[in-house]
């Protein structure tokens, strides 16, 4: 793999300076010989290479919607150089085998790196826990276990996970959605709008409500707990309380709840419907705000490709999800950064150093430093572009932002100093 | 018009227009062969995932009337179960030379989605808890001739108003009474215990209540909707006995009526729950009334649809 030399980079702080990227880790610039590849990074701002904590790739199981090879190849185009494979797969990540499975796949098909999430319970079916310890002391190292899809509604189950993976140091990331509140059918946020469509709701508190219980519990527990893609402004005044109380709580936000609202669904586009659903601006705003503050940890994407017929049904019958990991920085950037609310540095944080400590990954979420892992993502703050389904690496094109114009940040991804995106 | 996919989508004009034809479409009825020749040539598919007798058969007449080709799909059961979309669904059947594709879905919003993939004209017949145009403006119909017996000239329902009682969080007829009760001039109180009134409608144009036995005795029509059983058991109410001493139109209410004030269900009825046999079976009653101006408003809505059209519609959109 030839040294790869990146001029006049923004580091962040550190002003403009020069990269050597060098067996896979970052070398002194001093040393780059005179056949060394060359990128000009004047204008451009270099990222740690962004990790993303919530990923699906459908891989097993689902290979016409996205397989681990397009997936990360959308990763790729995105800035991602590590993704957290959810477990929601056929079969379920609920082995030791399965989650080697992945990893396998990731190592032989991925352009970022592929990390399962284990489920939390067998077959994600909220009864029995799932082999949680052999998947993390399997060589897949599962550290993030999850029954994304389907929230843990049994509270004694919640509390045996939750002290159960702190033997070996992971992070129970709930789905956070009572079933009984939310009801079977739910596919909108519950409110005027839901109430106009005749579409069936689902309350913001029933999001909350288990956040509340799950907070106590990992108190109680003093375990680590990760929520998931956070959709309400409830839900962030309960993490200010746990946070401000000492829990071991992280959570995450999507992108797609820090721009979309609720709005969106008024013509029943199955594009927009997502689980948690799409909130009226006042929830994104908090969300925003919590964010900026830190309440909200990390962006993730819930990047959820689906085959077009699986979304070409009625919006109550159509499956839930919608790309993200191509679009992510760019939402940030949109909503976040150009409006003075985060800094690069933040971005940094909130989309790579923070996400990669959560899932206990040492090579991701480093500084940009000599020595370190030479996963980058040089980024230019000023391009703009408008977004094309077309264009995508995914193989779905369940895409909420096509015919937006958005920020096109991401110019190239170095995932342990090979390129795997570059902008033609 | 091209298509009838809300009670929004009408203006006062238009219903009038619809409702004025249905008149003379109601006159059809009453003979003894019921045929105009106005659609002859047309094709209309009854395309239903969702049971249905009364809707089906009242439009099945209505396009027969008119001298349609009618054929009836009931999707339930059949494609979509073997896995097939909403959209792969609807673009055979209109690919087929459809003129017209009336659409009843279990889910909110489904024909108005089947009408952004065919050219073919869509009817929604009935969609999820969303709307159920027709049977508002058949509903429309049938008050407006009740209010005419003692106002010959009456247009609009400024004036009058019409009391909704029921389950309105799961009714479509409600949703689209109340649009369509706007757009005629009415004043609409909707009267359901709050677990059963939908959420945001403090915004829509009506007032609220939880006191049945208060707003009553000051409607000129009440709207009956039906409970379904499975709310029951869903933790809406208590028992069918505590719904009923609620919100049923018992005996005891129905005296409580305002003297010529109409009753309407749009059926099936729950008697004995929200509502008496005797209040069902009254001289008030306009119940049966409903169904018959069930198919005249339909054929009237066809032809505003269809009528006078020369080339028929083709599909569009790759299968």
């Amino acid at each position: 793999m030839p040294d790869v030399l990146v001029t006049g980079a923004d580091l962040l702080g550190a002003g403009r300076a020069d990269l050597l990227l060098r067996d896979g880790r970052f070398a002194d610039p001093a040393t780059a010989g005179p056949d060394v590849e060359r990128v000009d990074a004047d204008g451009l701002v270099a990222l740690p290479g962004l990790v993303d904590l919530h990923t699906h790739l459908r891989e097993p199981g689902r290979e016409d919607a996205e397989t681990v090879a397009s997936g990360t190849d959308a990763a790729a185009r995105g800035g991602f150089t590590a993704v957290l494979a959810m477990a929601n797969t056929n079969p379920v990540t609920d082995t030791a085998e399965a989650a080697e499975h992945v990893a396998a796949l990731g190592r032989r098909d991925g352009h970022a790196q592929v990390v399962p999430v284990g489920a939390i319970s067998k077959g994600l079916a909220g009864a029995e826990l799932a082999e949680l310890g052999l998947m993390a002391r399997s060589s897949a190292g599962v550290r993030v276990f999850s029954d994304d899809g389907h929230c843990v509604t049994d509270a004694r189950l919640m509390r045996r996970a939750l002290e159960y993976v702190r033997a070996f140091d992971g992070v129970i990331a709930q789905h956070a959605q009572d079933p009984r509140l939310a009801g079977p059918d739910a596919c909108c946020h519950e409110g005027e709008l839901s109430g106009r469509l005749g579409l069936p709701g689902w309350p913001a508190v029933a999001e909350s409500t288990v956040v509340a219980r799950d907070v106590q519990l990992a108190a109680l527990t003093r375990s680590r707990l990760h929520v998931c893609h956070v959709s309400t402004a409830e839900t962030v005044d309960v993490l200010r309380w746990a946070k401000a109380r000492g829990v071991d709580v992280t959570a995450e936000v999507a992108p797609h709840h820090l721009l979309l609202t609720t709005a969106e669904v008024a013509g029943y586009d199955p594009t927009y419907k997502v689980n948690p659903p799409l909130r009226p601006d006042e929830h994104v705003a908090a969300l925003r705000e919590a964010l900026a503050d830190g309440t909200l940890d990390v962006v993730a994407t819930d990047h959820a490709p689906h085959a077009r017929h699986d979304k070409e049904h009625a919006f109550a019958d159509a499956a839930p999800g919608m790309l993200g990991l191509e679009t992510a920085l760019a939402v940030v950037l949109e909503t976040m950064v150009l409006p003075g609310r985060l800094g690069w540095g933040d971005v940094a944080q909130r989309m790579s150093a923070v996400p990669a400590r959560i899932a206990r990954l040492t090579g991701q979420g480093r500084p940009l430093a000599v020595g370190e892992p030479a996963n980058l993502t040089l980024v230019d703050p000023a391009a703009r572009a408008v977004v094309d389904r077309a264009g995508s690496a995914s193989l779905s094109r369940n895409n909420p932002w096509h015919g937006r114009d958005l920020p096109d940040p991401v110019v190239a991804t170095f995932w342990a100093g090979r390129a795997t995106y570059r902008r033609a | 018009m091209r298509h009838l996919l809300s009670a929004a989508d009408l203006s006062l004009a238009e219903t009038s227009a619809i409702l004025d034809l249905a008149e003379e479409m109601a006159q059809v009825q009453a003979r003894p062969v019921k045929k105009l020749p106005a659609l002859r040539g047309r094709t209309v598919v009854n395309l239903f995932f969702e049971d249905s007798t009364r809707t089906r058969s009242s439009f099945e007449l209505a396009g027969k009337w008119l001298s349609a080709d009618v054929i009836n799909v009931s999707a339930k059961g059949s494609s979509v179960s073997k896995g097939e979309s909403l959209r792969d669904t609807v673009l055979t059947v209109a690919a087929m030379g459809v003129d017209a594709l009336v659409i009843r879905h279990g889910a909110s919003g489904a024909p108005g989605q089947a009408a952004q993939w065919v050219d073919a004209h869509v009817l929604n017949a009935g969609d999820g808890t969303h709307e159920h145009p027709t049977q508002a403006l058949l509903d429309a119909f049938t008050l407006r001739r009740h209010f005419r017996t003692t106002e010959p000239d009456l247009d609009t329902f400024a004036g009058k108003r019409v009391v909704i009682a029921g389950d309105v969080t799961h009714s479509r007829v409600a949703r689209s009474n109340v649009l369509l009760l706007q757009t005629l001039g009415a004043d609409v109180t909707l009267v359901a215990p709050p677990t059963l009134m939908p959420s945001g409608v403090e915004t829509w144009p009506v007032t609220t209540s939880s006191d049945f036995d208060a707003v009553l005795p000051e409607a000129d029509a009440v709207m009956m909707l039906r409970v379904q059983r499975e709310r029951m058991s869903g933790g809406y109410f208590p028992t069918p006995r505590e719904y009923t001493v609620g919100y049923g139109l018992t005996r005891a209410r129905l005296a409580s009526m305002r003297p010529g004030s109409a009753i309407c269900h749009p059926g099936p009825m729950n008697r004995g729950l929200e509502i008496s046999a005797d209040a069902a079976d009254a001289a008030s009653s306009l119940i049966l009334d409903q169904v018959a101006a069930g198919v005249a408003v339909r054929m009237s809505v066809l032809y505003q649809l269809l009528g006078g059209e020369d080339a028929p519609a083709t599909p569009r959109g790759d299968l």
